[in-house]
């Protein structure tokens, strides 16, 4: 078996709306996917449905058997009235070896917050010791959503150096949501461009340039982007045809 | 001299204490205190039912409980309103529903007093095998979900992505808090049983870094709201379940001026 997760034709629809309409994505091992698109375009759905939380209404998503999925979601929101301090809550549910965590928590840097409290963590502590939580498991592939949305910009380079060395050491497959685009730009390979189906996909060089990118981002985006994204590959594979597909199908289930 | 309706008295008090803290935690970190006052409303009318179908009284107080919160979690769903509206309405629909279905039972023998503050004076036999039989129930199955518990507590699609089954953990947390609230009302009544919950486990909070010794806290308190409280009763002739209430929320008091003065003179 070669993929991780196989995703063919999803939809989600919820009151009438297609969240998702007819997406599909493979992971596979090694891969770096990253997924952008405005607000509201269904990413976070996605990526639920990838890991198995939300049911699809059409299509099929399959799983390798066994495979372990790390999830960093989009934030902790560090309730104070919640009494937790990072150690356990690193060891809640998770039967790692004493050498695996302290492994882990070297990997992610959060060796000097373990005696400490959840809720008087920054944005960014919050955010790697949620990766040392996903690590853990030494899962198959990582899922982030929007890891650094809350984080000021030294925050964010810091938080995806850190993503980009656990893919580049455990060899394991990344899947995350990102509106940090001209951040995600230099680090992934493949680049899928999300508003409820799947408009465009490619690598950042290419998929900067491409029509459907602009019809979702706007003009002055894709021109910002394209800046970035000087040193990157060329292969592309571009669905910008597939509008027209789309509003047939919308006329076909009648929505 | 002590006699035996206050070791009988004592016994249950301590249980339901332990009972409370074990799942009092739980109710306060996920903002269930107005949930556990509802269902304790709704216990009323399971009180009438269980009456008037002759069956055990604390069987009905569970069955209408466990109704009670379907019939919440099929409106929730709709998201036509909120969480507080819905219960406020299901809450005092019951209360009422009940009030008026015991008055239409209209059997001597009950005292509507006694089941609205608390009795814990006239315990019986029964009374102690149901607080001691559901706590040890209750209390296993908390500790047998503790890890999925506390970290649904903390983020709920985590838990799931961690292959947590939160749909079973939920209804199963809901069904605890039931049956809790069924064996507790006899200790301080309908109107009170949602302080045991959360008063003991708020003055827990106060002193603790971890979710394991806020419960140990919680029962700790809790256990020391009964005994000051029975003991106040006895000596001033107050009704016992209001003293222990009153008792509980004392401690917290002083809890909070300590831990107050504590982080003043850590600074």
């Amino acid at each position: 078996m070669t993929f991780l997760i196989k995703a063919e034709n999803i939809s989600v629809v919820r009151n009438g709306k297609a969240i998702l309409d007819s997406v599909s994505l493979d992971v596979r091992p090694g891969d770096f996917t990253t997924i952008v698109g405005p607000n509201g375009a269904g990413k976070t759905t996605l990526l639920k449905v990838l890991m198995g939380l939300i049911n699809v209404d059409f299509g099929s998503v399959r799983r390798k058997p066994g495979l372990r999925v790390g999830y960093v979601p989009q934030r902790l929101a560090a309730d104070e009235s919640m009494p937790i301090t990072v150690r356990r809550f690193l060891t809640l549910r998770k039967k790692a070896a004493p050498g695996d965590l302290e492994r882990v928590v070297t990997e992610t840097g959060i060796g000097a917050l373990l005696g400490k409290s959840l809720h008087v963590l920054s944005g960014g502590e919050l955010q790697r010791l949620l990766m040392a939580r996903a690590l853990l498991d030494d899962p198959d592939v990582l899922i982030l959503d929007e890891p650094a949305q809350n984080l000021d910009v030294a925050g964010q380079l810091a938080l995806y150096r850190l993503i980009d060395n656990v893919y580049s050491e455990r060899r394991l497959a990344v899947v995350m949501v990102s509106h940090d685009l001209h951040l995600v730009m230099s680090s992934t390979r493949h680049v899928v461009c999300l508003y409820h189906h799947i408009s465009c996909r490619g690598t950042p060089h290419t998929i900067t340039r491409d029509p459907a990118f602009k019809s979702v981002f706007g003009e002055d985006m894709a021109r910002l982007m394209a800046v970035y994204t000087h040193a990157a590959g060329e292969d592309h594979f571009c669905e910008t045809h597939d509008h027209t597909r789309h509003e047939h199908s919308h006329e076909g289930d009648g929505s | 001299m002590i006699d035996g309706f206050i070791l009988h008295a004592l016994a249950a008090g301590i249980g339901v204490a332990v009972i409370t803290g074990f799942l009092g935690c739980f109710v306060v970190l996920r903002r269930m205190a107005y949930f556990g006052d509802s269902l304790a409303h709704s216990a009323l009318l399971g009180i009438a039912l269980g009456m008037l179908f002759g069956i055990d009284v604390t069987v009905g107080m569970v069955a209408v409980g466990f109704l009670f919160a379907t019939f919440l979690f099929i409106l929730q769903r709709r998201r036509l309103l909120a969480t507080d509206t819905l219960l406020g309405i299901l809450s005092h629909g019951a209360l009422s529903t009940g009030l008026v279905a015991i008055s239409l039972v209209n059997t001597p023998q009950l005292d509507l007093y006694s089941y609205l503050f608390g009795d814990i004076l006239t315990v019986r036999l029964s009374d102690l095998m149901w607080i001691y039989g559901g706590g040890v129930v209750v209390i296993a199955l908390i500790v047998l979900n503790w890890p999925s518990l506390v970290l649904m507590t903390i983020h709920e699609d985590l838990a799931r992505a961690e292959g947590v089954r939160t749909l079973y953990t939920n209804i199963l947390f809901i069904f605890l808090m039931t049956l809790v609230v069924a064996v507790s009302i006899r200790i301080v009544g309908i109107l009170l049983i949602t302080s045991m919950l959360i008063i003991p486990a708020a003055t827990a909070r106060q002193f603790v870094t971890l979710p394991e010794t806020m419960v140990a806290g919680a029962c700790l308190s809790g256990c020391a709201a009964v005994l000051v409280g029975m003991a106040g009763s006895l000596a001033f002739d107050t009704p016992t379940g209001p003293s222990i209430v009153m008792a509980a929320s004392a401690i917290f008091a002083l809890a909070f001026a300590g831990s107050f003065v504590v982080s003043r003179f850590r600074d």
